[in-house]
């Protein structure tokens, strides 16, 4: 049928749509860092919508120290090959080589990652020349836009990774979402004002302010622990979880991680969050974010 | 049938939003359904895109399932894109071990069928019965219809590339399923189709 026009409908991939749209099928989902095949065994049969695929949680990064970089290729196959659910894979801010080289491997979304190491401290990689579509991090409306005028097709607020303290994760969310409304406010002639402040594009503060929303889904991640952790950024307006540390540094991985994901379907419920907190054993510990130095703060990574 | 019916989408993961947006501007009243008693609300059912092992895990542990399959059973009008797909298949090739389906649809259907996301693509598609042309189908780790048996209609199969000629858009009385998204495109073809099978039920 499509003989007469074989030029005009050959398969596109990698269009925005198609990154985005990507997005769009993990809302109301939660996705869950892994470090071994098992791992991400365990999140699948729990009902993640996604794993991270990578070598140490945010935790261990934090105690261990060192230049953190992207996983071995091995141990990202290793994941990809036991679960048929989407495989992502962090590489560090601006490191646009090791961007190649995951897309190389198949998997399905890359995280440009201020729990990796910086590997450039003046630009993100530029995000648009790759089929596969990128989540990155951001603490305000305008590092959201910025990150999106670069091309990411996925926005997830920062928090503090690796401390199991919900605290910053809330302040971020809370910061977008004030930012978003307060732009709505806004007379169109004062958004090339907004636009200088928020150091981002016109056209997408523009389109933002029209809409009222981010043009990309936005999740949210860093010190998430526990089901009413996660209630409570989906109520704040995250459309989807990440968890990182806070599933397999806790006493039972496998019941903690299908509490999470039933309490951010249910969020809204407390019956549901009641019952499904119940009888988790030891969450994580967790670390106070003023113990923490400003050298180790992840959240400042990136700008 | 009354003109404006309300049609649940199933909202436990995925692109609900997206759905509910484009049955409202069909005339629809769309409402979330998580629980067996707002099913029992509805005139007809949308399962969204998502992660369709997800939704059945959540499906099975709050009881939905079976209110599901009976409703389905009995008649009601459901239409599934891409997981929604999966979800009303009577049988799956590549999903995980033991993952449940509403079923009805007398397809065998496989997951992941064009492969992971960097696959993922956008094409046009002619639909059978749809006038207008053909819609610009977005698919993404979408599944395809593997074998469709007597009492479904293929309305749709991939116009060209490598899965060239694969299923893609079926219907079997009142049950419709695309492999692709619909609702992420701006063109309501689809869905109105879909309500018109309601209203004219």
């Amino acid at each position: 049928m499509s003989d007469q026009h074989p030029a005009q409908n050959l398969p596109v991939p990698g269009t925005a749509r198609v990154k985005r749209g990507m997005a769009e099928m993990l809302k109301g989902g939660v996705i869950m860092d892994v470090v071994t095949p098992d791992q991400a065994k365990i999140a699948e049969d729990a009902g993640a919508v996604a794993v991270m695929a990578l070598e140490r949680v945010p935790a261990d990064i934090r105690v261990q120290g060192g230049v953190a970089r992207m996983s071995d290729p091995d141990m990202i196959d290793g994941i990809v090959s036991v679960v048929s659910i989407p495989v992502m894979a962090k590489v560090r801010i601006g490191h646009f080589a090791e961007a190649q080289v995951l897309q190389a491997l198949d998997v399905d979304y890359i995280d440009e990652s201020e729990v990796l190491t910086p590997a450039d401290e003046a630009h993100h990689i530029d995000k648009w020349p790759f089929t596969v579509p990128f989540v990155c991090g951001a603490t305000n409306l305008g590092e959201a836009l910025r990150r999106i005028s670069e091309g990411a097709a996925m926005i997830r607020s920062k928090g503090e990774a690796g401390t199991g303290n919900v605290v910053e994760a809330v302040r971020h969310i809370r910061q977008i979402r004030q930012d978003l409304r307060r732009l709505s406010g806004l007379d169109p002639a004062e958004l090339y004002g907004a636009a200088k402040e928020l150091r981002a594009p016109y056209e997408l503060v523009a389109e933002v302010a029209r809409t009222g929303r981010l043009p990309v889904v936005l999740f949210t991640a860093g010190g998430i622990a526990t089901p009413a952790d996660a209630a409570m950024m989906m109520q704040l307006g995250a459309e989807g979880v990440f968890v990182g540390s806070g599933i397999f540094k806790s006493g039972d991985p496998a019941r903690r991680a299908e509490a999470i994901v039933k309490a951010t379907t249910f969020h809204d419920d407390p019956g549901v969050l009641a019952q499904v907190s119940r009888g988790l054993g030891e969450a994580m510990v967790g670390i106070n974010i003023g113990s923490l130095p400003e050298s180790e703060r992840y959240a400042d990574r990136g700008w | 049938m009354t003109d404006r019916p309300t049609i649940g989408v199933l909202a436990l993961q995925g692109d609900v939003r997206e759905h509910v947006r484009m049955l409202r501007g069909c005339g629809a009243d769309p409402v979330l359904v998580r629980r067996p008693a707002e099913l029992d609300s509805v005139d007809a059912l949308v399962i969204p895109g998502g992660e369709s092992t997800t939704m059945a895990k959540l499906a099975v542990a709050f009881d939905l399932i079976e209110p599901l399959r009976k409703r389905v059973s009995a008649g009601m009008p459901a239409y599934g894109s891409c997981a929604g797909m999966i979800m009303l298949a009577d049988r799956i090739v590549d999903g995980v071990a033991g993952q449940q389906t509403v079923g009805g649809l007398d397809v065998v259907v496989r997951r992941n069928a064009f492969g992971r996301q960097v696959e993922s693509f956008e094409a046009d598609v002619e639909l059978a019965g749809l006038p207008g042309g053909p819609v610009r189908a977005v698919f993404i780790r979408a599944p395809w219809v593997e074998s469709a048996g007597t009492p479904v209609t293929v309305l749709g199969r991939v116009g060209s590339g490598p899965a060239l000629g694969r299923i893609v858009a079926v219907r079997q009385q009142l049950l419709l399923a695309t492999s692709f998204h619909p609702e992420l495109t701006g063109d309501r073809r689809v869905h109105e189709y879909f309500v018109n099978m309601v209203r004219e039920r």
